[in-house]
């Protein structure tokens, strides 16, 4: 009985990779440069807004993620 | 070396961690359950590996598939539960965390009894 390494791409789906922490830091910092550029110009509901749209599009990207998370973890461990 | 792709992306991801912790909080707690999560999916083909593996050795042993699948089922119980008190304290919310904790341990027990009950029953055979 030989152990394959290698990395968990099974049936043709990619293994998120480091592009996706990029994407999410990348969200996250832009939200809050903006938020700072809005808040400096004095409106603030705007910024509030900016913040609740950044955070819902970060958490469709970490929802799929953990969805993933919970199938793997299922068929792995049989739970 | 299959250790530095891992040493890698954590190191980037603490470093934009500390970047986003002071002017985003919620985007810090988001990307480090993003980058455990990430971490962990890199690991599920060698963790399959793995059970296939002890599944052969169970089955060479005619140990009883039960057990080990019990034992694997705590395995990824605690996992999971660790991983979510983890990201509870990471975002300062403590004893939500502990509370996580709390349901992992009875879940765990709840998942054993049918082993402790196939002990209990072996030790009444053998007196």
């Amino acid at each position: 009985m030989k152990l394959k390494t290698g990395d968990g791409a099974k049936g043709g789906k990619a293994v998120p990779d480091i592009n996706l922490i990029f994407k999410i830091a990348g969200v996250g910092i832009l939200i809050s440069v903006l938020n700072m550029v809005l808040k400096q110009a004095g409106k603030e509901e705007q910024a509030q807004m900016l913040t609740l749209v950044g955070v819902i599009v970060v958490l469709f990207m970490v929802i799929q993620l953990i969805q993933r998370l919970f199938t793997e973890v299922r068929a792995v461990f049989g739970l | 070396m299959e250790i530095l792709p891992f040493l890698g992306m954590t190191l980037i991801t603490v470093v934009l961690l500390n970047l986003l912790r002071r002017d985003a909080p919620e985007m810090a707690v988001m990307l480090s359950i993003g980058a455990g999560v990430i971490i962990f999916l890199r690991l599920v083909g060698r963790l399959t590996e793995l059970v296939a593996a002890f599944n052969y050795l169970a089955l060479r042993a005619k140990i009883d598939h039960l057990h080990l699948q019990t034992v694997l089922r705590v395995m990824g119980v605690a996992y999971l539960a660790g991983f979510g008190a983890q990201i509870c304290r990471d975002a300062g919310e403590s004893s939500l965390g502990i509370k996580l904790e709390l349901a992992g341990k009875i879940i765990i027990l709840f998942l054993a009894v049918p082993i402790m009950v196939a002990i209990m029953e072996m030790i009444l055979r053998l007196l």
